[in-house]
């Protein structure tokens, strides 16, 4: 077996792994929170498990997983069951209670860590933030034959492997009660009274948010735990409108900020010149933030560019038919053409000009003016049609006054999609606007 | 063998015995009074006092954006000035400056942290993210690229990250004196321009669409509502550091509420929180420096968290217990003398007379279907009053003749309030305590004569028998 | 004007001029656009065309003459104010930046919450008042602004018949003032007791004028048309607008 393989297998593999684990548990359980608008509620049960783990290990005295699993679940049901009873009880609302509960939560956690600290044993509130992705380590054999032997299997970091049991848990959990799931974040009076309890749902999907907060916490910390709960389901819901597509966009956006976060931190010491590598948990996070980044901006349906350039391409189509439209009310009025107006190379209306000359709607005179070739007339035609068609229609269906209308139906005009054509002229239009002048 | 992790094996066994002596050390009284009376030193007496000052402005400040319900915008603020803190730590040592100058730091982190908030506004209004969402993206992020920053400071190895590290869970005693004098004044003026803007607050807080109608710049207001809370977590991340900061903007607040009903009383209960749990948590972390002042100071709002839930007058979780059962006590004594006095009715065509025969219990409704514990109260709460006693080895309810007049009247009330709301429900007041005492406190003389003719007229109008004894109050007939 | 939420257009092109000294009732289904239109006016919600004028004047310019009771339910009732706290808002535009309600300030609230029966419950707290008294206070408010137009938001949502006919009682005599109140009506039954025009509304204007009278609006063939049905091409064609996310 090659050194650099040894090398990969003994420290990146079993952080990786690790990291993926807890990145695609927390982002399936966080489209859920994020659909019902309990996002925070991870962000909560995360700082506030902490005074749980340091019981766990103060009580049994060994850092074996399962006092300390059981120590934190508990402080996750704990931080649930106070949230709501200081939200029901004391009058709080939702926000401010989390924060009253969590914050006390943890700052329990942290004088309890530190005040064991003192006691010459090195627990680190800092690894609970941050995690220690770089110190999860494997001894694997240096021959290929051994590796898959039992022995050497065994000895496996502990991590990653409990990490891959919840990710199991947490698929089975979603597939299995995905609709029940889907229903209660929809509509949590309507689960209920179908029958599937929406506070047991909630609490259901709590307990398996503590568990993979606590799964996670050492290897990667509550930091990344957070994020994983987060951004990727707020990723995927702005790249899809299901949430089946979401669910599995938000795994693969887990899956892409694991791999490439880690991949980057390692690879940080060669290109930043400095001697040690960057934290993976922060670079993991942070690569999430820039999927989510990149999903708000360029989104092809909601992203932020994308609504742009659907406007600026409209702006153009608009342009482009005022200018037939203009064009033919002149021919209609027997004035003369006018020639091209000067405007700027970048606005709609030039566009809409060199748009118009390529298709061949409207020809430009040897003299410079503009005018309207056989298709360009059909074309505007059908325009001016549909505007005064559209006048007709909200004098006499809605009722507005006619000298107001012209403003709305040349909006309209441009947004006439066949459909609504179709309706606007189901009954036979008079041959005259409410100006007077014919439909034609 | 597995990850060493960062939980150092322990060597266990010894560790559950001496648990609480290790957690609580003991220190000398006098120590502690010393420290608690700001005669430790010069140092230590301001560091507190900047404490208290800072706790005075998160709770006077956070009150508002308690009631604006943007409490834990102040959790994304704050994670949000890391990054903020590294990059300047960063900028400023490249520039050959000191890079661990406090104001220096806490430019930087205002300047994220206000980056953060932005970023939390343009998420919910451009995209469909909900503002939970926008808020731990936010949190998230920004503490992440914060500890990248963190660990490549590291990596340099020019200096310790320890310096840095303790804006995340606060650490007093790193505040030097001229720290705590900048902490302690801009505290101050914070508080006082808060409490300048409180008439504007209030508007806005409670209906900023009635603010806006009119002609409040409410966009100004917020912007100036968060601009303090900015103010107010840069500040504090030294001494209570970036997690547990927003626990000063939303504890003190959240405990201040559950004891007035007022606004502006609020506020003041709320500083008052703040700056006795600036005060007691930073006197701790002076006299045990390993403890993180952060958490201590927040353990301090949170017992007074706790005290202020269950047992402030107004709004307190047992104090309302207590209420609604005293309700339920009242209301039972007074089911239980009208069944008694309905089953004397039915005894008799005349009306019942003092003294009255005994009524046995199984005939009232009333007590046949309360609950033990609650007929118990009824009980002794009716011997102690003179109005009733058992008889005849609990079978039977005897009345006093005071009992028999205060049962007489409530009947009475009861029926005219039935009357009333069957022949007027259509302009019946709502949120009436049906069993009032004083149907004509509440309703016109010429109504009630109105009532009780018509209820005379059906002979069920009750009159309290003439009596020896001085008649209940609020009685009339 | 036109309004559009979200670049969906909910009121199409209203053009209405209000009588003054009359009390005029916005009638119309759910969702038709009323409360939209007088948050329109206030300049709650931004307007995608149009102008709104108070006496001839931009509205921004005469905003102190304009009164405002906003639905019960917009607003949160257990804060922790009082109910004189709630009706001293009004007078707040009046005390100006940084100034604290003055003793002048808080006689004329208390004078407003005498108007509407409740000077007895000037210190409760909000929360311990019927939705009676809540819908009392904030009229008192709006009395407390002083103003010569009010615009109400269904002030007779979820109240008592006492209550009811206060508030009616107070209407008239705003009227009678010389004042013009523009209130968001659900019971058209009450209509012509309580108003003197009406404005009939389904995302654009159906009819306006008086109740009553030879030249009266309130008829079964307008209301028929303002309740039966709705025009699905402005539906659909606001719905490609909000795709297209242009705007009027």
């Amino acid at each position: 077996m090659p050194p650099s393989l040894h090398t990969f297998l003994s420290t990146d593999l079993p952080a990786l792994l690790a990291a993926t684990f807890a990145a695609v548990s927390c982002a399936l359980l966080g489209n859920f929170l994020v659909l019902r608008r309990q996002s925070l509620m991870g962000d909560a049960i995360s700082h506030a498990v902490l005074p749980g783990l340091v019981a766990a290990f103060l009580i049994a005295g060994t850092r074996s997983a399962w006092p300390m699993f059981v120590g934190a679940a508990l402080a996750g049901v704990v931080t649930v069951v106070l949230v709501e009873l200081v939200r029901r009880l004391g009058r709080v609302e939702p926000g401010a209670a989390m924060g009253v509960v969590f914050s006390i939560m943890f700052a329990l956690g942290v004088v309890l860590l530190e005040r064991a600290a003192a006691r010459h044993v090195d627990l680190d509130a800092d690894c609970v933030l941050y995690g220690q992705l770089e110190l999860i380590f494997w001894f694997p054999p240096n021959t290929w034959s051994d590796l898959l032997t039992l022995d050497t299997l065994s000895q496996f970091p502990r991590q990653p492997t409990t990490l891959a049991v919840v990710t199991l848990l947490t698929i089975a959990l979603v597939t299995l009660l995905f609709k029940e799931l889907r229903l209660a974040a929809f509509d949590p009076d309507l689960a209920t009274s179908l029958g599937f309890s929406a506070t047991a749902l909630h609490f259901i999907l709590m307990l398996f948010v503590a568990g993979a907060v606590v799964a996670s916490f050492e290897a990667v910390g509550s930091i990344l735990v957070v994020a994983m709960l987060i951004c990727p389901a707020a990723t995927a819901r702005l790249l899809t409108d299901r949430l089946l597509p979401q669910v599995l966009v938000s795994v693969l956006a887990a899956l892409i900020s694991a791999l490439g976060g880690y991949a980057l931190a390692a690879t940080a010491p060669t290109w930043l010149g400095t001697p040690k590598a960057l934290s993976a948990a922060g670079m993991i996070t942070t690569v999430s933030g820039v999927l989510l980044t990149a999903a708000i901006f360029f989104s092809p349906t909601h992203g932020v560019l994308a609504k742009r350039l659907r406007h600026v391409r409209l702006a153009i189509t608009i342009a482009r038919e005022d200018l037939l439209a203009t064009l033919y009310r002149l021919e209609e009025a027997n004035q003369p053409p006018p020639a091209a107006a000067q405007s700027s190379v970048l606005s709609p209306q030039s566009f809409a000009l060199r748009l118009a000359l390529r298709n061949h709607e409207i020809e430009q005179t040897p003299s410079g003016a503009l005018r309207l070739t056989e298709t360009g007339r059909d074309a505007a035609r059908r325009l001016i049609r549909t505007h005064r068609l559209w006048e007709t229609y909200l004098v006499e269906a809605a009722n507005l006054r006619p000298d107001h209308v012209h403003d709305t139906a040349e909006t309209l005009e441009h947004l006439t999609t066949p459909p609504i054509h179709a309706e606007l002229t189901r009954h036979p239009p008079p041959p005259t606007d409410p100006q007077g002048k014919p439909i034609p | 063998m597995t990850g060493a992790g960062c939980w150092a094996a322990a060597t266990s066994g010894q560790w559950t015995s001496s648990i609480a002596h290790s957690l609580f050390p003991p220190a000398s009284f006098s120590e502690l009074l010393r420290i608690l009376t700001l005669r430790s030193g010069y140092n230590a007496a301001v560091v507190i006092l900047g404490a208290t000052l800072l706790g005075l402005a998160a709770g006077v400040i956070g009150a508002f954006a308690l009631l604006r319900k943007r409490a834990l915008m102040g959790d994304a603020l704050a994670h949000a000035t890391l990054p903020g803190i590294a990059a300047a730590f960063l900028a400023a040592t490249a520039l050959g400056g000191q890079g661990r100058s406090l104001p220096v730091l806490l430019v930087g982190a205002a300047i994220t942290g206000v980056l953060g908030i932005l970023a939390v506004h343009a998420i919910v209004r451009h995209t469909r993210l909900k503002e939970d969402a926008a808020i731990g993206v936010v949190l998230s992020v920004f503490f992440g690229l914060g500890v990248v920053l963190l660990s490549y400071i590291q990596s340099l190895q020019q200096g310790n990250v320890g310096g840095l590290s303790t804006f995340i869970y606060g650490q007093t005693a790193a505040m030097s004196r001229a720290d705590a004098l900048l902490i302690g004044s801009v505290a101050a003026a914070s508080v006082v321009l808060a409490l300048l803007l409180m008439k504007e607050f209030r508007v806005v807080c409670f209906d900023d669409r009635f603010a806006a109608a009119i002609g409040l710049p409410v966009g100004l207001i917020d912007l100036l509502m968060m601009t303090l809370v900015v103010i107010v977590t840069v500040i504090g991340l030294q001494a209570v550091g970036l997690i547990l900061i927003v626990a000063m903007l939303i504890i003190p607040p959240a405990a201040a509420r559950f004891w007035t009903e007022r606004m502006a009383r609020m506020t003041l209960a709320s500083g008052g929180i703040g700056a006795l749990s600036g005060y007691l948590g930073a006197s701790a972390s002076a006299l045990l420096p390993r403890l993180p002042a952060g958490s201590v100071i927040v353990l301090t709002a949170g017992a007074l968290f706790l005290l202020s839930m269950l047992l402030a007058p107004s709004r307190g979780v047992l104090t309302a217990a207590l209420r609604s059962a005293r309700l339920r006590l009242h209301v039972a004594l007074e089911h239980t003398l009208r069944g008694a006095y309905e089953t004397l009715e039915s005894q008799s065509p005349a009306p019942p007379s003092a003294p009255p025969p005994p009524v046995p219990l199984s005939a009232i409704h009333a007590v046949t279907t309360m609950h033990p514990l609650l007929w118990l109260l009824t009980k002794l709460s009716l011997r102690r009053r003179g109005l009733a006693a058992l008889a005849d080895a609990g079978a039977t309810l005897r009345l006093t003749p005071r009992g028999l007049a205060e049962a007489a009247r409530l009947t009475r009330n009861h029926r005219l309030w039935e009357e009333y709301l069957v022949t007027h429900a259509d302009i019946a007041p709502s949120h009436v305590d049906r069993s009032a005492d004083l149907v004509e406190h509440i309703l016109s003389p010429d109504l009630v004569a109105d009532l009780e003719r018509s209820l005379r007229a059906r002979g069920e109008l009750p009159t309290p028998p003439p009596s020896v004894h001085p008649i209940g109050k609020g009685l009339r007939t | 004007m036109t309004v559009a939420y979200h670049r969906r257009p909910v009121l199409w092109d209203i053009d209405y001029d209000a009588p003054d000294r009359s009390l005029i009732a916005i009638v119309g289904p759910n969702g038709a656009g009323k409360s939209t239109f007088i948050k329109a006016c206030l300049g709650l919600v931004p307007k995608a065309s149009g102008t709104v004028e108070i006496y001839g004047r931009p509205y921004r310019e005469q905003r102190r003459l304009v009164g405002y009771v906003p639905q019960r339910e917009s607003v949160d009732w257990d804060f922790p104010v009082s109910a004189l706290d709630v009706v001293a808002m009004g007078r707040y535009a009046k005390i100006g930046w940084f100034r604290p309600v003055s003793r002048a300030h808080k006689a004329a609230a208390l004078d407003a919450l005498a108007q509407v029966g409740m000077a007895d419950f000037a210190h409760r707290q909000i929360n311990q008042l019927s939705g009676g008294q809540q819908q009392r206070v904030f009229l008192a408010r709006a009395l407390a602004q002083e103003a010569k137009i009010y615009f109400m938001d269904e002030p007779f949502a979820g109240v008592d018949a006492a209550t009811e006919a206060a508030i009616v009682a107070i209407l008239r005599r705003l009227r009678d003032e010389g004042r013009t109140v523009i209130c968001v009506h659900h019971d058209l039954q009450t209509v012509p007791d309580y108003f003197d025009h009406v404005l009939l509304l389904n995302t654009r204007v159906v009819a306006a004028g008086p109740v009553s009278g030879p030249n009266s609006v309130f008829t079964r063939d307008n209301l028929q048309k303002t309740y039966g049905g709705r025009l699905t091409l402005l539906e659909e064609a606001a719905q490609a607008m909000a795709k297209a996310g242009t705007s009027l």
